[in-house]
Formats: structure tokens, sequence, C-alpha cells
């Protein structure tokens, strides 16, 4: 397998590259412009056969891409922060007229102020509109996971526009070394789309978009709650199918040094790096540290997180963005609802961390795990790092 | 061009049974271009009547492929599904000619979906985008849009005490599409099918994107007897209040000279919406509105090189 040095943003374009979509849409953002770019200069060479629209907008983006997705071809495109938010209108028309899409999302803070660093509210603030959400801890993941994201976007079974998320800057312009597949692996991996039915084909008309009142809209909002509930499966079924491929093993979540972790954090995306390292330290003191990873964040895995949770004493969940809610970010809400059934369960506080591009270093991450031992006397939910 | 009775012999896009209202304008819209073409033809339409009439699940309208996105959209929706025929007829998953049409009303052309609908053309997709323009948001309650005439009462620009209707002019949506330098942009009235007819089957046969703008009067929002659409198309035409032209690869043409070029007045007498400018003191903004219409059709004459001469 051919090893290279590449950004995340190079590592996201070159598995398009080797995805071959038939349609891609898309629209320059700092910081995944270079998505774009890269792939926009492919087109240019004839390194893929793809209809590439270069919209005015990222809201054009994702219509074009549900046009493109609904006429039975392989769709693709890729944004950041406002660009995200300016597509939320038709994002869940996308996973309600269950149309495969993926979306390489490079996170990034929301406006405003406006700040073109990385935290996860552009992410976030589309969680509810029946996409499939799978972060990624480096370039290495981002790519891997891209390729695994077509499958399970376009498995019959499933039928549901997915998004792969790089941290902005910190992995998607941070250069690593990745081991990628073969064009011809990757070929292969992926197959073709085989749609039951699309728009292109005249002889067998069918119309797509109707206007559903009160006798059956909910009937297909539940449709589109069971496709999601029902992809987690699958996606790890792809999961193992990769892993048989590459030897790069992947779930809905990570456990790192949990089984017997005494304080344990839950967090997703490059944070999950340094965590690590902080986590090997305390552990070579004899502090049973651990973490879990979340990768999968659409379907959630609530059950199986609670299960590897539920008893640790101490557990801190961080939040690279805020709900605004005035009870924490949406990633402990959703840890703390899962807890709620288990009889033994942890004491879970809240660290939201890292907006607009602030750094987390060595020893913010040391200070969350010096207070998990002493957590009875910490507040539920932290500011970490901001001048208060 | 093709006579009414080799268009009789060709697939309707609508069945019987839709929504719309006695005496709409725009099912013969959609009728008229989409048999029009030889092809088969796909179908993307934005929020609004058309869409909301046809399509009520479980039932449709459409015996077209159809799709309907959003609002402000279509256009670029329709982009991601010509590139998606492109693709797929490269890598010979489909033969044969397809004819790619999106239907918007005003609303969602003049307003909302104007920048999709620049954008598409910018980018030069092989589509042809009609809008069925009855100067309002009909489909929402008569609201005011960047096509509605000066003068007309609407919902969210209504005629008060001391306000006579919408203050400001409409938008010139075909000029603003001609100046993308497509190869062709028309306006037609459903008035006047032949000249619909016609146009449309030009634009199927040009490559690359075409704008059609067709005038639909709306019962509705209009307010007139529902017998009364077609003759209304007509005598906004007459009045040169709707003037029929082509522009194709730059170059202006008038589709149709009126005889006589009746007042303004008899456009607008039939209709409600501009009942209240009839009232003792509103002649100036009348004699206001014919002068509108004459300076607009005289540099439209201008524009088309019919200046000073009959046609």
């Amino acid at each position: 397998m051919p090893i290279a040095a590449k950004t995340g943003n190079e590592a996201m374009a070159e598995a398009m590259r080797q995805i071959n979509p038939d349609v891609v849409a898309a629209y320059p953002i700092t910081p995944a412009t270079e998505v774009v770019m890269i792939f926009a200069q492919f087109v240019a060479d004839g390194l893929v056969d793809t209809e590439y629209i270069p919209v005015e907008s990222e809201h054009s983006a994702m219509s074009a891409c549900v046009g493109a997705s609904a006429a039975g071809a392989r769709v693709m495109t890729g944004t950041s922060s406002q660009g995200l938010a300016l597509m939320y209108e038709i994002l869940p028309i996308a996973s309600a007229l269950r149309l495969p899409i993926i979306m390489s999302e490079v996170n990034r803070a929301l406006s405003g102020p406006i700040n073109i660093h990385c935290d996860h509210s552009d992410t976030m603030g589309g969680r509810d509109f029946g996409w499939i959400q799978i972060f990624s801890e480096n370039a290495q993941e981002a790519y891997d996971n891209l390729l695994q994201a077509v499958r399970i976007a376009e498995d019959p079974r499933v039928k549901l526009p997915a998004m792969v998320t790089t941290d902005g800057f910190i992995i998607s312009h941070c250069m690593e070394k990745i081991e990628m597949l073969e064009d011809s692996e990757v070929k292969a991996f992926v197959g073709e789309r085989k749609p039951a039915a699309n728009l292109l084909d005249t002889e067998h008309p069918i119309t797509i978009g109707a206007l559903d009142l009160q006798d059956y809209y909910f009937e297909h909002r539940r449709q589109v709650a069971e496709a999601m509930g029902g992809s987690a499966p699958i996606i790890l079924e792809v999961a193992d199918e990769f892993a048989k491929k590459t030897g790069r093993k992947y779930g809905l979540f990570d456990e790192y040094k949990l089984a017997d972790a005494e304080i344990a954090m839950v967090a997703l995306g490059s944070t999950c790096g340094t965590a690590k390292v902080v986590i090997d330290e305390l552990r070579a003191k004899g502090i049973k540290a651990g973490m879990l990873k979340i990768r999968v964040f659409r379907p959630f895995p609530a059950e199986k997180i609670a299960e590897a949770l539920a008893k640790i004493p101490a557990v801190a969940v961080l939040d690279r963005s805020d709900s605004l809610n005035a009870q924490g970010g949406p990633v402990f809400t959703e840890i703390r609802s899962a807890l709620y059934d288990k009889a033994k369960k942890p004491k879970i506080i809240n660290y939201i961390y890292g907006l607009g591009g602030r750094d987390i270093m060595l020893t913010d991450i040391r200070s969350i795990f010096s207070d998990l031992q002493s957590v009875d006397k910490q507040k539920l939910v932290n500011y970490l790092g901001v001048r208060e | 061009m093709v006579t009414l009775k080799e268009l009789s012999k060709r697939k309707d896009p609508l069945t019987g049974g839709h929504r719309a209202c006695s005496g709409c304008g725009f099912p013969q819209i959609v009728r008229m271009v989409c048999m029009a073409s030889k092809d088969p033809v796909v179908v993307v339409c934005a929020t609004g009547c058309l869409e909301v009439t046809t399509t009520i699940f479980p039932y449709s309208a459409w015996t077209t492929p159809f799709l309907h996105v959003a609002f402000e959209n279509a256009a670029a929706a329709l982009s991601g599904v010509e590139s998606a025929y492109e693709a797929l007829k490269k890598k010979g998953k489909i033969k044969g000619p397809i004819n790619f049409v999106a239907f918007g009303g005003d609303g969602g052309t003049y307003d909302i979906g104007i920048q999709s609908l620049s954008g598409a053309m910018e980018r030069g997709h092989n589509l042809l985008y009609v809008c069925y323009d009855n100067e309002g948001y009909m489909n929402t309650g008569v609201q005011r849009s960047g096509a509605t005439p000066r003068g007309a009462n609407t919902t969210t620009e209504p005629a008060g005490k001391v306000k006579a209707g919408k203050m400001r002019p409409r938008k010139d949506l075909t000029g603003i599409m001609a100046a993308h330098g497509i190869p062709y942009a028309a306006q037609a009235s459903v008035g006047y099918y032949m000249d619909l007819i016609r146009k449309a089957e030009k634009a199927f046969t040009i490559p690359g994107p075409k704008f059609m703008n067709v005038l639909q009067p709306c019962r509705l929002g209009w307010v007139y007897d529902q017998s009364r659409t077609i003759e209304l198309g007509k005598i906004a035409v007459d009045t040169c209040f709707w003037p029929l032209y082509e522009v194709e690869n730059g170059k202006w043409k008038l589709s149709q000279k009126p005889r006589e070029k009746k007042p303004l007045i008899e456009f607008l007498k039939p209709q409600d919406r501009f009942r209240h400018l009839f009232k003792p003191g509103n002649e100036p903004l009348l004699a206001d509105l014919q002068a509108e219409v004459d300076r607009n059709w005289e540099a439209l004459l201008e524009r088309a090189g019919e200046k000073g001469g009959a046609v």
C-alpha cells in the first residue's frame, strides 16, 4: 500500500479522486477550500471522470447534490462552517428523500463573531438533520472514513447522506504520514451505485419531493429515524470489510485504556490524539485514566456507550461546541441521557473547550484528569481555559 | 414548427385531477412547454402553486420524472440532475436524449431563487428554466414579489388610505437573464399559446442554458372572473404591458407588434387588484403607469431595431 505525506485536506481530496464520483458540486470556504481546489485540478487534468459543478454558493452545492443523487449518480461535496450552515435548509431534505450524498466537512466555528478556526459548532448544528456523522482524529482516519462513507450511505438498507469530518487547520492543514489504498483497491471497495429508481429513467417516471401532509409526513419522518437507527450495524459491517483489506479497525467509538479506567474522558476528533499522550503519562504513574473516542456521532451509539462508561466512577465529556442551552454541550447532554437508566453510573461533568480554535494543550487535559480525581468538588459544566 | 395536431399526439406531462384553481394559467404553460419537446423531459419544480397542486402525496399529476427540493433552488437542483445525466451518459449508463426543464413561479425566480438561477445560467448547463410569472406569491395568499407591477394591491404591500399598493416598478428579469449572455431568453404569455409553443420548441433545439418568462394571469391574486385568463394574457401583450420578444445570442427580436397599441387601462380595469387606481385622485398615478409602459416599449423597440418603422 502506498505511503504518502498528506494534509487532512489532501487526504480527503485523494480519497475523492480514488472514489471517482459521478458528480461533485462544491464551493470554496476556509479551511475546506483546498479539498475543492485539489479536486478541481484532478478534473482539469483528466484524472477523474466527474462532472464538477463549481456552484455559486453552498446552498446551490447541496441543491445540485440532491438533484444529482436523485438522478442516480454517485455524488460528493465538501464544506465547512458558514457553508454547512448555508446548506442546513437542504440537509434534511437530502436525508428525507433518502438520497446518498457524501460530504467531507472540515469543522470550523460558526460566526459570530467571525472566526475561521476549529470547533465543532458547525457539524453539531447539523446533528439532527438525518445525516450520518463520522468524526476523524487525524488524516488517516479522514481518508479511511471517507472511503467507508460511500459504502454506508449508498447501502440499500441505509440510503442516507453521510458527512465525514476533520478538525479545521488542526487536521485539515497538518501534514501526516498516511497509508493509502491502490486506486484499483478503492474502485473495488466502493463498487458502483445501483439505485432502485432514478429521475433519469423516463420510461418509469417517478415523483420525488411531493407535498406530504398530515396523513403521511409523520410516517416518512419515522422511516428516516428507522434508517438512521438501522445504519449502525451496516457501519460496522463496512468497517469489518475495510479492516480485512487494510488491517485498520474501526468501531462506532474507540476505547483507549478504558476497560479498567477509574477516570475517563469522552472526546471527538483531533483532541483524542492529545489525550492519549496524557493518558499514557498518567498510566505510567499508576493512575487509571482512559478515554472513549466517539467516531460515529450520528447514529448516536447510546446503549453501547452507556455500557462502556457505566462502571467508571468519574467521566469528563469534552464538547468543542456549546449548545447555549444553559445545561452544557451537545455531546454531554446525550451521554448523560444515555446513562440515565443504568443502575450504576459515573459522576459526569462537562468541559466546553477550544471554541474558535483555542488550543487544547497537554496541560489542559492534565487539569481535566486532575479534576476528575476529586469529581465531587467540580462544577457540572466548565468552560476550559476561558478568561471569565 | 410543430402543429397542434402533432402536439395532440405527444405525451401530456400532467394528468387531469390536479388541484390547480379553475381558470389557472400554469397547467397550460406546463403542457405547452413540455409537449413542445420531441424528446422525453425531466422536470424540476420550485416550491409554489405548481408543485403544491400537482404532487399531494400519495398522488402525482406528473407523467414525466419530477423533482421538487425547495423554494429557491430549482435551477441548482436541475443543474445537478443535468450534470448527473452528462456523467452517466459518458459512462454508457444512460442512452437517448433528455430535455431538462425547471418551472418556478415569480417568487421562486425573481426573488428568492435568483442567485441559484443566475449561477446555473452562468455555468452553462444544458437546461431550460421557465418562470410562470403571476406577479406575486399567490400560493401563500397574494403577497408582493419583485414581479408585482407598480400600483397592484397585495397582502404585504396593500392599497390603503395613504398608499396605492406597490410603490416600485417590477424587476426586468428577462433582461437580467439576457444580460447573462445565454443563447436564448424569451418572454411569452399564456394568452398567445402558439408563440409560447414555438419558443419552447426553439429553446429545446438550442444547447446550453435557456430562459423563458411566461406571463400567467392568476384569478386568485389578480381577482377577475376565472373565464378570462387567456383573454387577460392577450390584453397584457396588446397593451404592451408584457411584450413578447426573444433574445437569441444577444440579438433582441420582437415576436409580435400590436397592430394597435391598446391603452393600459384595458389591462388594469378587469382586475380587482388595481381597483383602487380608478378612485378619484389617482389619475396622475394611472398616467404614470401608462408612461412607464410607453417608456419600456420604446426602449424595447430600440433594442430590437424596430424604432420608427412598422413591422
